[in-house]
C-alpha cells in the first residue's frame, strides 16, 4: 500500500513531502521517543507520533522511514515542514489519536506481516 | 511525441564534430576504372561505396547502388566517371555532427565525403552512419569511464593521493547545550559531508545515528561540547566531548531505558534512555570516559575499509 492510498483511506492531511507519496509503506511504528524510533524503526515504516518538532525529520531520514504521521490533529512546527521538504520526508496529519490510527492501519493490512 | 527533454545522445550530436568520428584512411577509386571492376573493389574492402578521385581532386562518389543500377540497365562497361554521383552533399571536419545526421536523414545517403572548408575538392575523410554510431558509443563509454573514475576517486584517491605518513580529515562541530532548536543540525551537516566524500550509505547511516545521539546528549545534559569526526584511511572516529556534568554511573547509563533526563526533556521525545545503547549498537568500537564535574569523552569507531568500497 502506498502513502497516497493511506492518505485517501484515512483522510490524512499532507503537510510536506508531497512528491514522495508514491512510496510503499511496509510497516508502522508508534512511539514518541526519538531514540526508541532510532533503535526500533525500520525502513519503510510509517511513524505514528505526537512529536511535531524538527528532530523527528532527522530521525525519519536517518532510518529511511516512509513518513511521519502526527496524531490528534497536531500540526508540525514550521521548521519541521521546511526541513521535511528539504529532506523529502512526507509529514502527514491525522485527526485520530495514536491508538485508533494504528488500529485503522492494521485493519487496512499495513503491518509487518505484510 | 513532442518532448523538450534533451537526451545525452542529442547533446553529444551537437557537441561533437565530424572530424572526431570520420574515417581518415579512405579507400578511393580513379574515375577511369571500369564499372566491371567496382564489385571486386567493394567486396575486397567490405564497403558499399567510395569517393572518386581524379588525381587529388574529389570528383564524385560511386556506390553499390550505382553498380546495381548499372547492372539493371544492362549498360555497356565503361568508366566509373559515367555512372558516379557528381553533385555531392559534403561536410567539413569542423561541422557539428548534427549537421551530418541531418544530411543523412534528408538525402538517404549512406556516406558523406568530408572536405576542406576552403577547398571542396580536397578530400579529408569519409563519414558513414556507422562512423556516427561508433563515435557516439565511444564517447559514451569514455564519459561513463570518467564518471566511474570520478566516483572511485571521491571514495579512494582522496586518501591514496595524499602523500603523507599519516592522513586524517577532521570535521569539528560545536554543539550548544540546551538549544533544542539547533539540536541535530551538526549531525545533519556531518552526514551530508560524509555522503559527499563518497562514504557508503550504510556507513553514513551508522555514523549519523551515533552522532545524532551523541549530539542530543550534549544538548540535553551539558552546557555544550564538541562533536568531531576524524576520517582516516582505515577508521572513522566519532568523538563527543564536553566539560560537564559527567555521568555518575556509566554502567547504568549504558542500560537501555535508563535515563536521568528531566520530564520536560522527555516530553520532547528525548531522554528515552536509549542514546548510549544506540551509539554502542551502531559502531564497531565504543569507549566512554567520564568524571563527575569534569566531563565526558565518548569515542565511537567505525571501520571504513569495506564500506569505502561500497560507493553505490
Amino acid at each position: 500500500m502506498t502513502l497516497a492510498d493511506l492518505v485517501d483511506a484515512l483522510e490524512l492531511q499532507v503537510r510536506a513531502g508531497r512528491a514522495r507519496l508514491e512510496r510503499e509503506v511496509t510497516g508502522g511504528y508508534a512511539s514518541d521517543l526519538l531514540s526508541d524510533v532510532i533503535a526500533n524503526g525500520r525502513p519503510g515504516d510509517l511513524w505514528i507520533t505526537l512529536q511535531k518538532h524538527v528532530n523527528t525529520v532527522a530521525v525519519a531520514s536517518m532510518k529511511d522511514l516512509a513518513a511521519i504521521v502526527l496524531v490528534n490533529g497536531r500540526e508540525p512546527e514550521e521548521d519541521t515542514v521546511r526541513k521535511a521538504e528539504a529532506e523529502n520526508i512526507p509529514v502527514l496529519v491525522s485527526r485520530l489519536p495514536a491508538f485508533e490510527l494504528a488500529g485503522r492501519l492494521c485493519g487496512l493490512g499495513v503491518g509487518r506481516m505484510g | 511525441m513532442p518532448s523538450t527533454r534533451i537526451t545525452k545522445t542529442q547533446e553529444m550530436v551537437y557537441e561533437m564534430k565530424v572530424g572526431e568520428v570520420m574515417t581518415r584512411q579512405v579507400i578511393t577509386v580513379r574515375p577511369d576504372v571500369p564499372m566491371s571492376r567496382l564489385r571486386g573493389i567493394l567486396r575486397q574492402n567490405r564497403i558499399s561505396g567510395l569517393p572518386v578521385l581524379d588525381g587529388q581532386r574529389l570528383v564524385g562518389l560511386i556506390s553499390l547502388e550505382d553498380f546495381i543500377k548499372w547492372l539493371a540497365d544492362r549498360a555497356e562497361d565503361g568508366p566509373i566517371r559515367q555512372r558516379m554521383t557528381q553533385h555531392l552533399e559534403k561536410v567539413s571536419e569542423d561541422d557539428p555532427l548534427v549537421l551530418a545526421v541531418g544530411k543523412f536523414d534528408k538525402s538517404g545517403l549512406g556516406r558523406l565525403p568530408v572536405v576542406d572548408r576552403n577547398d571542396p575538392t580536397k578530400l579529408l575523410g569519409i563519414l558513414t552512419k556507422g562512423d556516427v554510431i561508433e563515435g557516439l558509443l565511444k564517447k559514451l563509454e569514455i564519459d561513463y569511464q570518467q564518471e566511474q573514475i570520478r566516483r572511485h576517486r571521491t571514495a579512494h584517491v582522496f586518501f591514496e593521493d595524499v602523500q603523507a605518513d599519516r592522513t586524517a580529515l577532521v570535521l569539528q562541530y560545536d554543539v550548544k547545550g540546551q538549544d533544542f532548536g539547533q539540536a541535530g543540525a551538526s549531525s545533519s551537516r556531518l552526514k551530508q559531508t560524509l555522503h559527499r566524500l563518497g562514504v557508503g550509505p550504510n556507513l553514513v547511516r551508522r555514523v549519523a545515528i551515533a552522532s545524532f545521539e551523541a549530539e542530543m546528549n550534549l544538548v540535553v545534559f551539558t552546557s555544550g561540547g564538541t562533536l568531531r569526526a576524524k576520517i582516516q584511511p582505515e577508521t572513522l572516529l566519532l568523538e563527543a566531548a564536553d566539560s560537564g556534568p559527567g555521568i555518575a554511573d556509566i554502567a547504568c547509563a549504558l542500560e537501555p531505558g535508563y535515563s536521568t533526563a528531566p520530564d520536560w526533556v522527555r516530553e520532547l521525545g528525548f531522554g528515552a534512555g536509549m542514546g548510549l545503547p544506540n551509539i554502542r549498537k551502531s559502531c564497531d568500537r565504543f569507549e566512554i570516559d567520564s568524571a563527575l564535574g569534569k566531563g565526558t569523552r565518548l569515542t565511537a569507531s567505525f571501520f571504513v575499509n569495506e564500506n569505502f568500497h561500497d560507493i553505490s
